[in-house]
């Protein structure tokens, strides 16, 4: 299964790399995305810098959903699905191989918004256990679920507006959990983030087990 | 499901003119009746709340509706469940119709909360108590299920899509419920006491609560029954391939007098695949 999972998510990064798509087109929107935060609130009264955290996870679920659409699309036409059902992988390790590679995307994409709120929004970074523990936490968290919601559209023709539908209202947990641990690594008392760090990982593993049973099923008719 | 064609289907050959049975229609009489009752009992016999005076009776609906409402989510899951076990229409079709019913009900809560809570707490939302926004989001879950229930295309995929949707929506219930508790209680402690904290509670209005939570249960089912029998149908209608009904169109213009025809020749040139 892990050999399966290694197999795909090298698969995704290796097309990742030579279509550069989430490099040239997600990434410059999430900064897109920051703009425009800075835009709807006054950054002359230092909202921005304390609705930060918050600011950012929304940006990367926004991300999120183009990332998920993205990893379904290369999937899609020309027999693709077909060949993948064909190749005899293991759904699980299919499913974890795209989690990993989705994750690994949103991964390099929190760094480059990191950066981003840290010079456009004045944040001030600290507790950086916590805060990479979140980032950990909650990146598998999205990308477990994205990729299971992901499937539950793929093939559809009204997947580019299902998806959203159905994936945010599952992810306000870690949009929650994320911001508030964020916010107590930010403001130097990280005691406070902890235990949104325990919920982060439940929502993660929750989702790596029902993703990794259902995938099977559901790539029958992707 | 696979198995039945035209010429085996009940509804195909003799087609029910409606969801309607001898059990629905006594089963909806006693809805009927009980609403009486409930409405006689919540605005007129019982009497106004100490802390809240009249409010208190919206109360008698939403309490009611608001759990019929998680208890649709929770059937809506076990028929997925079963769906996913079983792989029978009659479960997936109980996961739908429970869905629907169940987005009413929240909705129902959900507005008469807001109607509540503007007199009350001075404002129609607040984000501080876990059950508002729980419910709020499960509302927000129970439409996106909806919504891959409507898209067309071919009814066992979409059972089989919908079965792990409706699987997994208890589970986001919980870690919802659970992330929003914490989101307000870690950082403050609960400011609002709903229904008057320690208030005393009058018998008959007890006995209200107790008559609504009865009443909307049978109002519940009885709507149960008929969406699940009207999925049902909507199903076989859905089987009946298109063709065979626009043929069926055209052959009744051509019975019937002009202005049928005239319509039926509207739709004939291009109508047809």
């Amino acid at each position: 299964m892990f050999r399966d999972a290694a197999l795909v998510a090298a698969k995704d990064l290796r097309l990742e790399a030579r279509s550069r798509v989430a490099f040239n087109q997600i990434a410059p929107l999430a900064l897109v995305i920051l703009l425009l935060f800075a835009f709807a609130l006054d950054p002359a009264r230092g909202v921005l810098a304390r609705a930060a955290p918050g600011l950012f996870w929304v940006a990367v679920l926004l991300c999120a959903l183009f990332a998920v659409q993205r990893a379904f699309a290369i999937e899609s036409g020309d027999g693709r699905s077909d060949a993948l059902r064909l190749s005899g992988l293991d759904p699980a390790g299919i499913f974890l191989g795209k989690v990993a590679a989705i994750a690994l995307e949103l991964a390099a994409l929190e760094v480059l918004l990191g950066l981003g709120v840290a010079v456009l929004y004045d944040a001030s970074f600290g507790g950086w256990v916590l805060l990479v523990a979140t980032g950990a936490s909650a990146t598998a968290a999205i990308a477990a679920a994205g990729t299971l919601y992901g499937v539950l559209a793929a093939g559809l023709r009204v997947r580019e507006t299902l998806l959203p539908l159905l994936l945010l209202p599952v992810l306000a947990p870690v949009l929650i959990g994320s911001t508030r641990a964020f916010e107590a690594a930010f403001s130097g008392v990280p005691a406070d983030g902890w235990p949104w760090l325990g919920l982060l990982t439940l929502f993660a593993l929750v989702y790596l087990v029902a993703g990794a049973l259902a995938f099977g099923s559901l790539l029958e008719d992707m | 499901m696979t198995t039945a064609t035209n010429e085996t289907t009940p509804a195909a050959t003799g087609a029910p003119r409606g969801t309607g049975s001898t059990t629905t229609r006594v089963l909806g009489l006693t809805a009927l009746v009980g609403v009486g009752v409930l409405v006689g009992l919540g605005l007129f016999w019982s009497p106004p709340e100490e802390v809240q005076g009249d409010l208190a009776r919206i109360m008698y609906v939403h309490v009611p509706s608001a759990s019929l409402a998680y208890l649709s989510c929770f059937v809506t899951a076990a028929g997925s469940v079963m769906y996913l076990w079983k792989r029978s229409e009659w479960w997936d079709t109980l996961a739908y119709a429970s869905a629907e019913i169940g987005a009413l009900f929240m909705a129902f809560a959900c507005i008469t909360g807001s109607i509540w809570a503007r007199p009350t707490w001075g404002t129609f939302w607040v984000w501080d108590d876990a059950r508002l926004v729980t419910s709020a989001m499960l509302l927000l879950l129970l439409l996106g299920y909806l919504a891959l229930r409507k898209v067309p295309g071919d009814p066992d995929v979409r059972a089989k899509r919908s079965a792990w949707l409706g699987v997994l929506l208890p589970i986001n219930v919980v870690l919802v419920r659970q992330s929003v508790e914490w989101w307000r209680t870690l950082h403050q402690k609960a400011t609002l006491q709903p229904l008057g904290g320690g208030a005393k509670i009058e018998d008959l209005m007890l006995f209200s609560l107790f008559v609504g939570f009865v009443v909307l249960t049978l109002v519940w089912v009885w709507l149960l029954i008929h969406r699940f029998r009207l999925a049902w149908l909507e199903r076989r209608v859905e089987e009946r391939e298109l063709s065979v009904a626009i043929d069926e169109r055209r052959a009744e213009a051509r019975v019937s007098g002009s202005g049928a025809a005239r319509f039926g020749s509207a739709i004939g040139p291009g109508g047809g695949p």
